[in-house]
């Protein structure tokens, strides 16, 4: 997601000339062929992320698209002051980009894990979010971006993720990412729509059962009309690689109406903390693809 | 109006303001009250016709909480009337007790502390890529000089060679609790700021003549941003709030006001 990224920002700074990208001292292998291609609205603010935050805020005061690009915690939660005072309530064109959102970074520690985030972010005033799950989805939320500036907060995976489906806009409303016929739906934001997928082929494949899967890039501003794909159905099964609290499941719970019944997978509180893979990781904390069958099963 | 007559209307204004809206941080503004009026009467180079006029210099209070003595500035110099003053801090006024970019002539809201040095590092920055001539000006106070983010921007702007950035401390040895030499020692001041590679001047924060020398000749040194420490007193120019505390918190009576305004000179 991280190469998408920068591959369509790179694409998108040609043609519009006040894009700038200021990184804090991270993005090794990633960020060069842009600091090369636009030396003058590339910037490495060092291992600074609240002086970034305010510098990209001044940056953006003067006219131009800031990108601020760390990884997990370091562009949010690290600079949370600048970001609500400096970027949302002066409403100045400035993205976050957090790439390593989740448990992507799993085994270089809690520090790295990303999974507090969209709580905060969500609660930004005049902040929109966007979760892409997927290399395309990635570059349809950078275009939409450069084409409206604004406040804004781009939750990335890592690296390697597979294209998952054919996406074409993010802004409308929830992405119909694989069809079937059920009273019970899937609907997942950012890249554990993988696990989803993978759960509806193994429900298919065991059970003969088609479930639907939704992916859901756009988080903030939303309305319960926003999500009205998913209130036709009589249950939802929620997936997100982020604590509960403040999160996508708690989100669809604020705005669903009464008929529709919601699970929500999210990482368990309890085992924050350990180490290992992201795939051992969201076993653990209980957000793969086995919790998602059981989900389905035991709400059936 | 000259620099002097406009510090003894921002004093005045600032005093009935927090005394109407019974707001506070008194002492802070009338410390900074005579760099502020040279400034908005000799430095800055402003349009109060057209706020956002491009090739203004900006000027950023990071010290937000003296929002009451930019406010009265900007009204004595045509950004808007002055009897938007009396709006001080009431229901639904723009007019907020920490400084907001509602206002004309604000560039920045600030409230919370080391916000202002790294957005206009940011301003400045900007200006050097784009090739712009216009200045930014950035107002500190002693206590922000404790949040790890101005000194983030200290490292930053030397670091870039912004030379169009002249930060200004409002040093008037007093902080929230108690004064800045007990509660967190920012001496030796100036040899920091040297280390960190800033062009430091020190002055008498109340001697016009003194300021308006130092901010006329910026940059001193090509290549690096400036950084007047400007000596004050806080609760300047009425006797009994100079270097008290108290006046950080306190909200001046009728008496008190009164008081105050005889020793301006500018009793109604």
């Amino acid at each position: 997601m991280r190469t998408a990224f920068i591959s369509e920002l790179i694409r998108q700074a040609h043609a519009h000339p006040k894009l700038f990208l200021v990184v804090g001292d991270l993005g090794f292998s990633v960020v060069e062929p842009f600091a090369r291609a636009f030396p003058d609205r590339f910037l490495n603010a060092g291992v600074a992320e609240q002086n970034m935050t305010g510098v990209a805020a001044g940056l953006a005061s003067e006219g131009f698209h800031v990108f601020t690009y760390s990884i997990a915690n370091f562009p949010t939660l690290r600079c949370l002051e600048q970001v609500r005072n400096d970027v949302c309530y002066h409403q100045f064109p400035v993205t976050v980009v957090a790439v390593g959102a989740g448990l992507a970074y799993g085994n270089l520690g809690y520090s790295h894990h990303g999974i507090q985030d969209l709580a905060v972010m969500r609660a930004m005033p005049h902040l929109t979010l966007l979760s892409p799950a997927d290399p395309g989805e990635t570059t349809e939320c950078v275009q939409w971006l450069v084409h409206h500036p604004c406040a804004s907060y781009l939750r990335l995976g890592k690296a390697g993720e597979k294209t998952l489906h054919e996406v074409r806009g993010i802004a409308a409303g929830p992405l119909a990412v694989r069809g079937g016929k059920s009273d019970v739906a899937l609907a997942a934001t950012g890249s554990v729509l993988a696990l989803a997928l993978a759960a509806a082929e193994r429900l298919e494949q065991e059970r003969g059962w088609r479930v639907p899967v939704f992916s859901c890039p756009w988080l903030k501003p939303v309305t319960r009309e926003f999500f009205a794909p998913l209130w036709r159905f009589r249950r939802l099964v929620t997936l997100e690689e982020h604590l509960a609290a403040g999160g996508f499941g708690e989100l669809l719970a604020r705005l669903k109406p009464d008929t529709v019944a919601l699970t929500s997978l999210a990482l368990s509180e309890e085992e924050t903390g350990l180490v290992g893979s992201q795939e051992f990781l969201r076993r653990r904390l209980g957000v793969d693809v086995e919790h998602v069958i059981q989900a389905v099963l035991s709400n059936g | 109006m000259d620099s002097r007559t406009l510090a003894s209307r921002i004093r005045q204004h600032t005093i009935e303001m927090v005394a109407q809206a019974k707001a506070s941080h008194l002492g802070g503004c009338l410390s900074l009250a005579d760099v502020l009026a040279v400034l908005y009467r000799e430095i800055l180079r402003l349009n109060p016709g057209q706020p956002d006029w491009p090739d203004r210099d900006r000027f950023i209070l990071s010290k937000g909480h003296a929002g009451a003595a930019l406010y009265a500035a900007l009204a004595e110099t045509g950004f808007f009337p002055a009897e938007e003053l009396t709006r001080f801090g009431q229901n639904g006024s723009a007019l907020m007790a920490h400084v907001s970019h509602q206002v004309p002539g604000v560039e920045f809201s600030t409230g919370s502390l080391g916000h202002g040095l790294p957005f206009g590092c940011g301003k400045a920055l900007a200006a050097k890529r784009q090739g712009r001539r216009w200045r930014v000006f950035v107002m500190l106070s002693d206590g922000e000089l404790d949040e790890g983010s101005t000194w983030e921007a200290l490292l930053f702007a030397p670091h870039h060679h912004l030379d169009n950035l002249i930060a200004i401390v409002d040093y008037n040895k007093i902080q929230s609790l108690g004064a800045v030499s007990e509660v967190l020692e920012l001496a030796p001041l100036a040899d920091k700021l040297r280390a960190f590679r800033w062009a430091v001047r020190e002055v008498d924060g109340h001697d016009h003549q003194a300021i308006r020398a130092a901010l006329t000749t910026v940059p001193w040194e090509a290549g690096k941003p400036s950084c007047l420490i400007a000596h004050t007193i806080k609760g300047k120019g009425v006797d009994f709030m100079e270097d008290q505390l108290l006046w950080h918190y306190q909200s001046p009576d009728a008496e008190q006001v009164k008081a105050a305004l005889r020793q301006l000179d500018c009793a109604p």
